[in-house]
């Protein structure tokens, strides 16, 4: 009997003891959203926390859209998303918290079409690519390649890039239903660095291992980086960004002047993406 | 003793049988509020007008393609259906007879200290997280089928449902295990004293015997096929193909659940879909779960007169 007893308030001051831990753990910044950000986002993180003692931020993937909800419900402070919002979205900010929302490019993308590095084909046209995705291309000869049926990879659609992709380089139109969709872009990255016919898209960032391919356009044929997507050029570029319910303040102010500050900014050099200014 | 303490352990004990009684009503009402949940959440698709101009029951079974986020989307659920019965399927041709096998050796030829070798081995596969065996079937096991085999899709419905095979052999084997021990010595005894050795006796009395446990074995593990999300969700490649073919890319119904529902805006057609796979899947699952559980009970009856 003592020791029920015993072991009664020992697990009742364990609930106490953990239930503080969570409240005291709820003082941290938290940034939700975007895979593609997800490596950027922690690296930012770490340094900062590195050079702020005390302040703590959480950074966690699942997707853009995953971020935008947490946003909408309150759960995150700061979404990262690779995609604008919606407007279905913002209205549903707008009806929770009478605000538009605040939109703050962070970083630049040039979304990349990954082959495998023995496949001979260096560069693609944007219709050749619709035709590969929407399953009007199947097979490599098609393009110049080797006879091999194309194996096509791409996300969930979960993703903002599976949205941004879809948008910008099917023009609107359904992905094929024979397109493998993996969770994650280092999961793309590892099938096609495996599947000598395959191919994939996503960061920049993350093409290690695999051949970056370039599209060809009527100005010339061009591979992401940092001058062909500022410019333009590079047809699949595009915004990366934060979002916040309201105008920010006290740390979460100091923390975006400090990814917007050139200090900041280097480190999108570094993890492979490009700056906004 | 005096009467003060009576009471006090009077009152303890109560405290102690009410306690119980919360904790298995808790776990009850659970599985109904669950359940409620689900359905709660799915039946705008029938009733509510603003979702039904998005998705309409009709569109479950209407068409052979699943995309969700499009123009013009389309929610059918036969390629998803399909992808889930194959992968189940190949799961079982695979663990079956494994463990089965393993159930039948280890019961009536392995010696004593063989024999808790065996059982606990087995279970520990039980103890590998399912996104553990999804990862190596992602990294390695489809690499290696491929490079042995040549396949066109390096991820497909038997990689999958190899990797499957291996989540659900524990569950298998522990059941059947159970059902062929259940089996009397009696029966052995009889078999072996007729002359039989003792293969027959094990392939032909004893296995016949527990049969309807380990048909109620095989069809739990079919259920807990079904349900796995992580393995399928890594290693099956997730195309919506309606494909019978096994070496073609596979979407099952918990990876879209599991994949799909992060992004999806609340409250909106897609969302409700989402809901009414997961009602499907519940519907099948406790179905399966229920037939099983009739069946060794049934089995267990038939060896032991009524049992209560």
């Amino acid at each position: 009997m003592k020791l029920k007893t015993l072991l009664f308030w020992a697990s009742i001051a364990l609930i106490v003891v953990l239930t503080c831990t969570f409240v005291m753990a709820g003082k941290a910044i938290t940034l939700k959203g975007s895979d593609t950000l997800l490596l950027l986002g922690q690296r930012w993180a770490e340094l900062y926390m590195q050079k702020n003692p005390g302040v703590v931020i959480q950074v966690t993937g699942g997707g853009s859209g995953v971020g935008i909800a947490a946003l909408i419900n309150g759960s995150t402070d700061i979404c990262q998303a690779s995609r604008k919002m919606k407007d279905s979205e913002k209205q549903k900010l707008r009806d929770r918290y009478f605000s538009m929302g605040v939109e703050i490019p962070v970083a630049k993308d040039g979304v990349t079409l990954y082959i495998n590095e023995n496949n001979p084909i260096e560069e693609m046209t944007l219709d050749q690519i619709r035709d590969i995705y929407t399953g009007k291309v199947t097979n490599w000869s098609q393009l110049g390649g080797p006879d091999a049926k194309i194996i096509v990879y791409g996300r969930e659609n979960s993703s903002g890039t599976y949205v941004f992709f879809r948008e910008t380089a099917l023009k609107n139109a359904d992905y094929t239903s024979s397109m493998q969709s993996l969770p994650g872009t280092a999961a793309v990255v590892n099938a096609v660095a495996k599947d000598k016919y395959g191919i994939g898209y996503g960061g920049a960032a993350y093409a290690k291992g695999v051949k970056e391919l370039a599209i060809k356009t009527a100005k010339g044929s061009f591979k992401p980086n940092t001058e062909t997507v500022k410019s333009g050029q590079y047809p699949l570029s595009r915004d990366l960004y934060w979002y916040l319910q309201s105008k920010p303040t006290g740390e979460i102010k100091k923390l975006i002047d400090w990814v917007l500050s050139p200090e900041g900014q280097e480190v999108v050099k570094k993890v492979g993406y490009f700056t906004v200014k | 003793m005096s009467l003060k303490r009576t009471r006090f352990k009077y009152f303890g004990e109560s405290l102690i049988e009410g306690n119980i009684k919360l904790t298995a009503t808790v776990a009850i009402a659970a599985v109904f509020l669950i359940f409620i949940f689900i359905m709660k959440e799915s039946l705008p698709i029938f009733f509510s007008g603003q979702v039904r101009q998005e998705i309409s029951f009709g569109q479950f079974f209407n068409g052979i393609q699943w995309q969700p986020v499009s123009e013009n989307p389309r929610f059918s659920l036969w390629p998803i259906i399909l992808g889930s019965l194959k992968v189940t399927l190949i799961a079982l041709l695979f663990s079956v007879p494994v463990a089965v096998g393993a159930a039948l050796f280890s019961s009536e030829f392995a010696g004593r200290k063989l024999k808790e070798a065996i059982k606990p081995t087995v279970e520990l596969l039980a103890g590998i997280p399912s996104v553990v065996l999804g990862f190596f079937a992602l990294m390695v096991m489809a690499s290696f089928l491929k490079s042995v085999f040549g396949w066109t899709f390096r991820l497909n419905a038997i990689n999958a449902g190899i990797a499957l095979g291996f989540a659900i052999i524990p569950a298998i084997y522990s059941l059947a295990e159970d059902a062929i021990n259940a089996v009397p010595r009696s029966y052995r005894e009889a078999a072996l004293g007729l002359g039989a050795s003792p293969w027959q006796t094990a392939a032909k009395v004893v296995l016949p015997a527990a049969l309807p446990g380990v048909s109620a074995a095989v069809l739990f593990g079919m259920g807990r096929a079904v349900g796995e999300t992580m393995v399928v969700l890594m290693a099956a490649g997730n195309a919506p193909l309606f494909s019978f073919n096994p070496l073609d890319s596979t979407r099952t119904m918990t990876a879209t659940i599991a994949a799909e529902l992060g992004e999806v805006v609340f409250g909106s057609g897609h969302y409700h879909a989402l809901f009414f796979i997961g009602l499907v899947l519940f519907a099948v699952t406790f179905v399966i779960n229920m037939v099983s559980w009739a069946m060794f009970d049934g089995l267990m009856r038939k060896l032991y007169g009524v049992k209560k």
